[in-house]
């Protein structure tokens, strides 16, 4: 009884050098950045990107929220493919319950492009 | 300081003697990390050099960082030019010290066959100060590695004290050097005048 419980220690050495073996080295590259090597920051270095330009503007931008409309019709084309593929996989064997369900799911994505349709979106300007 | 002479006595006894400005340098000398950069048909040499024909993995110089921050050795390969320049001195701040400079190329060095146009530096020693000067148009990855072994020995025989020590270890040395404007007719300044003047001719 004593024996076994005592073995699950091994286990919780092996998590305390796992996680030495983890800070161990992140230890000791912050006490070499700390105490040896040359710091010397500037403007350039302290810049944000590297790719030799200078950055321009700020990296607050906002989206258009007319990008909902892309969403809805991604869902209505995109999404439904994915269930539209299993159910015609499985159509022989399914209960009426399950077809009824998979039309009221197709039903409200269908509402969807109508939706879509009727404002316009699918027209190309 | 250990005597040189009984230094290889030591070494013949098998008894190995070190110092820890040896240890250090040949730390630093054997993992020169170069930067992806490449401006020219000099690149094009400079990655055959990395591949395994010539290996440069050999030299510990395999390892091409893709961020200046994690790179000690720029290696200026091609053209450098006006409109370029100023994005290769940022690069060149942008890098954690101790830092080194290959001029890869008559273009990086001269300017080039392209010295005579409106639109190119002449050598990039005007701007960052260059370690090492491979000639050559393109220079043969050969030329690279032996420019890389050039390198490793100067950083072997630098000394970490005395007025000869390595820019990094001098307090309050610039690690930064001025970033050329692009100017009207030519890059504002046309050279830092601190690393780099004018060839005096002697008559």
């Amino acid at each position: 009884m004593e024996t076994s419980q005592n073995s699950y220690w091994v286990i919780v050495l092996l998590m305390v050098v796992a996680v030495a073996f983890a800070l161990g080295p992140l230890a000791a590259a912050w006490a070499w950045a700390r105490f040896f090597s040359p710091n010397k920051p500037g403007r350039d270095k302290n810049a944000t990107y590297e790719c030799g330009l200078e950055s321009k503007g700020d990296a607050w931008i906002s989206f258009r929220s007319e990008y909902y409309l892309y969403a809805i019709i991604f869902l209505v084309f995109d999404v439904e493919t994915i269930f539209l593929l299993p159910f015609a996989v499985s159509f022989g064997g399914l209960p009426v319950g399950a077809f009824l369900a998979m039309m009221v799911f197709l039903l409200l994505l269908v509402e969807g492009l109508v939706w879509a349709w009727r404002k316009g979106v699918l027209t190309w300007k | 300081m250990i005597d040189e002479g009984l230094r290889s006595e030591l070494q013949k006894q098998g008894v190995y003697t070190t110092t820890l400005e040896e240890l250090y340098n040949w730390g630093r000398a054997n993992s020169v990390w170069p930067l992806t950069f490449g401006l020219a048909c000099c690149a094009i040499e400079m990655i055959a050099a990395s591949m395994s024909r010539y290996d440069l993995a050999r030299f510990g110089a395999e390892v091409f960082r893709p961020s200046p921050r994690q790179a000690d050795l720029m290696i200026v390969a091609g053209t450098v030019t006006k409109k370029m320049a100023p994005l290769v001195v940022r690069l060149y701040n942008q890098m954690a010290e101790p830092k080194y400079v290959i001029a890869m190329g008559a273009c990086a060095i001269s300017g080039g066959p392209f010295k005579q146009g409106y639109n190119v530096l002449k050598g990039i020693d005007r701007y960052i100060p260059v370690d090492v000067a491979i000639p050559g148009c393109p220079p043969r990855p050969e030329a690279l590695i032996h420019a890389i072994m050039t390198l490793q020995e100067k950083i072997l025989n630098q000394k970490l004290t005395g007025p000869d020590r390595p820019r990094h270890l001098v307090k309050g040395a610039p690690s930064e050097f001025p970033v050329p404007a692009y100017g009207g007719h030519d890059l504002e300044p046309p050279s830092n005048p601190e690393i780099w003047q004018p060839p005096v001719m002697k008559r």
